[in-house]
C-alpha cells in the first residue's frame, strides 16, 4: 500500500524529501499521520535509521494478529516506517490537521426506526461452529506463543 | 451488536448517589476536597502514628444504553429477550462491505444528556476507531469517541446521605469530563466444560456498567497511579469496590510496595478486588480516525444553515428548549409547594410513579401535605417495599387513599383505625373506605355520654388503679386510657379518652 502511494505523488512531482502540497492539488493540506494519545508511537519505535527491534515485532504482531512471517516481511516494515518518517520534514506549523478526507462531507443521520434484522439463519450460515443460534468461539482470548517459539529466525 | 451506548467522564469522589448515574468515562482529575484516613468499615488498620494523611481520587466510567429503537449505527432493533442473533444486522455481524449509520435519536440523547449535566456540547465531534480482539467484537474495534466527543466539561450536583437520614445541606458536586458515544459489543456466555464461548451479537449484557479509576496519594503529593475496577454493577457493589480498592492501596504502599497501573475485578462474595492483570501487558487500542464516518456537526439557532433537511440536522437550542424538568428542579419546586422535607423530595422522585401518586392523591385530598407524605413515605412505600413491588402495581389507587386520609382528616376515624382501613384496602380492591369503615364499625366515638359512661364503667372496675392515681402517680392514666381504648374497640380518640378521664379523676 506504501509502496503505491509513493509511486503515485513521484508521478505528480512531489520527490522524497520534498516539502509543499501533495500531489499540486491547490489548497491541498498536508495531514500530519501523528495521533495523541496512540500508544504505539510512544512504545519502542525504531530510532532514526535504525532497526525495528524483535520486540516492537512481538508488539505489533500481537496488537493487529499480522504475521512478519521472516526477514523479508520485517525489512518490509522498517521501509515503510522510513517513508512515512519522511512526512516529519513537512513543516506543519500553524497547519490544522485534516483528519478525515470525509471532513466536507455531511454526516448522514438515520431516522430511528427498525429497519434490519432477523437474518440469523444467513449469518450463523457463515460460521463453521454454531450452538442452538449462537456463534462459538474459543474461551477468551488465546495468547499468541512467544516470539522466541514462533520466529527462530528473527533470534537477534 | 453495536446497540448505542453513551459514556461520560466523571472526575472526582463518588459516594452513594440517590440518582441513577448516566454515562460516564473516567478520567483522572485533581483530588477533590475531603480526606481519606487509613481506615475503613471493611479491615480496620490504625494508620501508624506519624503517618501522613491520605487522599483518594475516584474517577467513574459509566456506560448507559440509549433509549431507543434501533441501534447506533445500525437499524437493528434494541430490545431484551430476543432469540440469540435474531436482531443481528450485517453490519453488526461486521460482514464485509458494510458500514455504520448514525442514529439521529441516539445523537439527541447524547446532546440531551450533555445539556442535563451542564457540559459544553461541542458541535463537531468525531468518531475513532478503538482495537482489541474479542469473539463479541466480531470488527476487531469498536466505533467511538475519543479525540473529540459530543460533550465535555459538565457538572453534577448531589446531596450527600448518611444511611437512612439525608442531610441536605451536605451537597458536592462532580464533574463531568465529557460524554460519548460509543458501539456496544455482543454477549459472551462462558461454557468452562465444553471450553468454548457463545456468542450472542444482539446486544451486551446490562443497561448500566460502571468501571472505577481509584488512585491514593499524599496531599501535595502528585497523583498515584491508578487502578480500574471493571464492570461494577450497583451501587452498592461500587461503593464496596472503591472502598476496599482505597484500603488496599494505602496498605500496599504504607507497607512500601508499590500500585500497578491494571485492571483488577470486583470479587462479590469476598468483597475484595483481584487482579484481571493480561498476560500480554498493557493495552494498546491503535485509535485511528473512523475512516467512514464525517464529522458530526450539530447547530444552534444561530448557526443552523436556512435550507437545511429538518431530519438531518440536529439543533441544540431546540434540544434545550425541550429538556424535561430536571430532578433538582422539581425537588427544589416540591419543597416549596408543598412545604415538605428536601429528604422526602429525593425518595419521591427515586421511586418510578411515586411523585404522580402523591401529586393526585394531593389533588383530591384536604390533608396536609406533611400528613399525607408520612402516609405515603411510611406506610404505602413500606407496604410495596416489603411485597416487592411498583408503585404501577400497587393495589390501592391514589384515589382511595386520598379519601381515607379526609375522613381521618375529619376526624371520622382515629390514626389506628385509619391504618386498619388501609390495610383492608389493600387485600380488598373492590371497597371504598367509606364501606370499610361502616362494615367494621370504626367510626370514631363521638358521642360524648357514651364515651363518659364507658370511662365511668372501666374505672369501676379498677379500683387499684384509681387509687393510685389519686395517690399520685400519673403514669397509671396511660394504663387507664389504654384499657378504655381496648373497651371502645380502638373507635376512640386517645386525647379525648384522656381528658375524660382527668375529670372524672378528680
Amino acid at each position: 500500500m506504501w509502496r503505491r502511494t509513493f509511486r503515485a505523488t513521484l508521478r505528480a512531482g512531489l520527490g522524497p524529501g520534498a516539502t509543499g502540497a501533495v500531489a499540486g492539488a491547490p489548497g491541498a493540506r498536508v495531514g500530519s499521520c501523528r495521533f495523541a494519545g496512540s500508544d504505539s508511537e510512544k512504545a519502542a519505535g525504531p530510532s532514526p535509521g535504525g532497526r525495528v527491534s524483535a520486540e516492537l515485532i512481538e508488539h505489533l504482531e500481537r496488537l493487529a494478529l499480522v504475521d512478519f512471517r521472516n526477514r523479508e516481511g520485517v525489512a518490509r516494515l522498517q521501509a515503510a516506517i522510513e517513508f512515512a518518517g519522511q512526512l516529519r520534514a513537512v513543516d506543519t506549523d500553524g497547519v490544522e490537521p485534516m483528519e478525515s478526507v470525509l471532513e466536507d462531507r455531511c454526516l448522514y443521520l438515520r431516522a430511528d426506526e427498525v429497519v434490519e434484522g432477523s437474518c440469523a439463519e444467513d449469518l450463523l450460515q457463515n460460521s463453521q461452529q454454531t450452538v442452538e443460534e449462537y456463534f462459538v468461539a474459543p474461551l477468551g482470548n488465546i495468547t499468541l506463543p512467544k516470539q522466541s517459539e514462533q520466529h527462530p529466525v528473527l533470534k537477534s | 451488536m453495536a446497540a448505542p451506548i453513551l459514556r461520560c467522564a466523571r472526575p472526582g469522589r463518588c459516594w452513594s448517589l440517590d440518582y441513577r448515574p448516566r454515562r460516564s468515562r473516567a478520567l483522572f482529575a485533581e483530588p477533590v476536597p475531603g480526606r481519606v484516613r487509613g481506615q475503613s468499615s471493611a479491615a480496620a488498620q490504625e494508620p501508624r502514628p506519624g503517618a501522613h494523611e491520605w487522599a483518594a481520587v475516584v474517577g467513574l466510567e459509566i456506560h448507559a444504553q440509549i433509549s431507543s429503537n434501533s441501534k447506533l449505527f445500525s437499524g437493528s432493533q434494541v430490545t431484551f429477550l430476543a432469540p440469540p442473533n435474531s436482531l443481528v444486522s450485517f453490519f453488526d455481524a461486521s460482514l464485509p462491505g458494510t458500514l455504520p449509520v448514525l442514529n439521529r435519536r441516539c445523537v439527541e440523547a447524547a446532546v440531551m444528556t450533555g445539556l442535563a449535566l451542564n457540559c459544553t456540547v461541542n458541535k463537531k465531534s468525531l468518531f475513532d476507531r478503538k482495537h482489541y480482539f474479542y469473539a463479541d467484537l466480531p470488527a476487531g474495534y469498536q466505533i467511538t469517541q475519543q479525540r473529540l466527543p459530543i460533550a465535555v466539561n459538565g457538572s453534577l450536583t448531589y446531596s450527600l446521605g448518611v444511611g437512612a437520614q439525608w442531610s441536605p445541606s451536605a451537597t458536592k458536586t462532580v464533574r463531568i469530563k465529557q460524554i460519548q458515544l460509543e458501539q456496544d459489543s455482543g454477549k459472551s456466555l462462558h461454557d468452562d466444560t465444553r471450553s468454548q464461548t457463545l456468542i450472542d451479537l444482539n446486544r451486551a449484557e446490562g443497561q448500566l456498567r460502571v468501571d472505577a479509576n481509584v488512585s491514593v496519594h499524599h496531599p501535595g503529593e502528585p497523583l498515584g497511579v491508578r487502578t480500574e475496577v471493571k464492570n461494577l454493577n450497583s451501587i452498592r457493589f461500587l461503593a464496596k469496590a472503591i472502598d476496599y480498592e482505597i484500603q488496599r492501596q494505602i496498605e500496599e504502599l504504607q507497607n512500601g510496595g508499590k500500585i500497578l497501573n491494571e485492571t483488577r475485578a470486583f470479587d462479590e462474595k469476598l468483597g475484595c478486588t483481584v487482579s484481571m492483570r493480561d498476560k500480554e501487558g498493557k493495552q494498546d487500542y491503535r485509535f485511528m480516525p473512523e475512516p467512514n464516518l464525517p464529522p458530526l456537526i450539530l447547530y444552534d439557532a444561530e448557526s443552523l444553515p436556512v435550507a437545511a433537511d429538518p431530519q438531518q440536522v440536529v439543533n441544540i437550542d431546540w434540544i434545550r428548549e425541550r429538556l424535561p424538568e430536571l430532578p433538582s428542579v422539581t425537588r427544589g419546586r416540591l419543597v416549596e409547594q408543598y412545604g415538605i422535607l428536601p429528604e422526602h423530595s429525593f425518595v419521591l422522585l427515586n421511586e418510578d410513579g411515586l411523585l404522580e401518586f402523591f401529586q393526585t392523591v394531593m389533588k383530591e385530598t384536604r390533608a396536609e401535605p406533611k400528613k399525607v407524605i408520612g402516609w405515603i413515605l411510611t406506610i404505602f412505600l413500606g407496604y410495596l417495599k416489603q411485597r416487592n413491588l411498583a408503585v404501577s402495581e400497587s393495589p390501592l389507587s391514589p384515589s382511595s387513599l386520598a379519601e381515607l386520609l379526609n375522613l381521618l382528616d375529619s376526624k371520622v376515624i382515629s390514626l389506628p383505625a385509619a391504618k386498619q382501613v388501609f390495610e383492608e384496602l389493600w387485600q380488598n380492591q373492590g371497597k371504598t373506605p367509606g364501606q370499610i369503615i361502616r362494615e367494621k364499625k370504626l367510626e370514631l366515638l363521638q358521642n360524648q355520654e357514651e364515651l363518659e359512661e364507658i370511662c365511668q364503667a372501666v374505672l369501676a372496675k379498677h379500683p387499684q388503679q384509681v387509687m393510685a392515681v389519686k395517690n399520685g402517680n400519673q403514669k397509671v392514666v396511660n394504663k387507664l386510657i389504654g384499657i378504655v381504648r381496648r373497651a371502645t374497640g380502638g373507635r376512640a380518640d386517645p386525647g379525648r379518652i384522656k381528658q375524660i378521664l382527668e375529670k372524672q379523676l378528680q
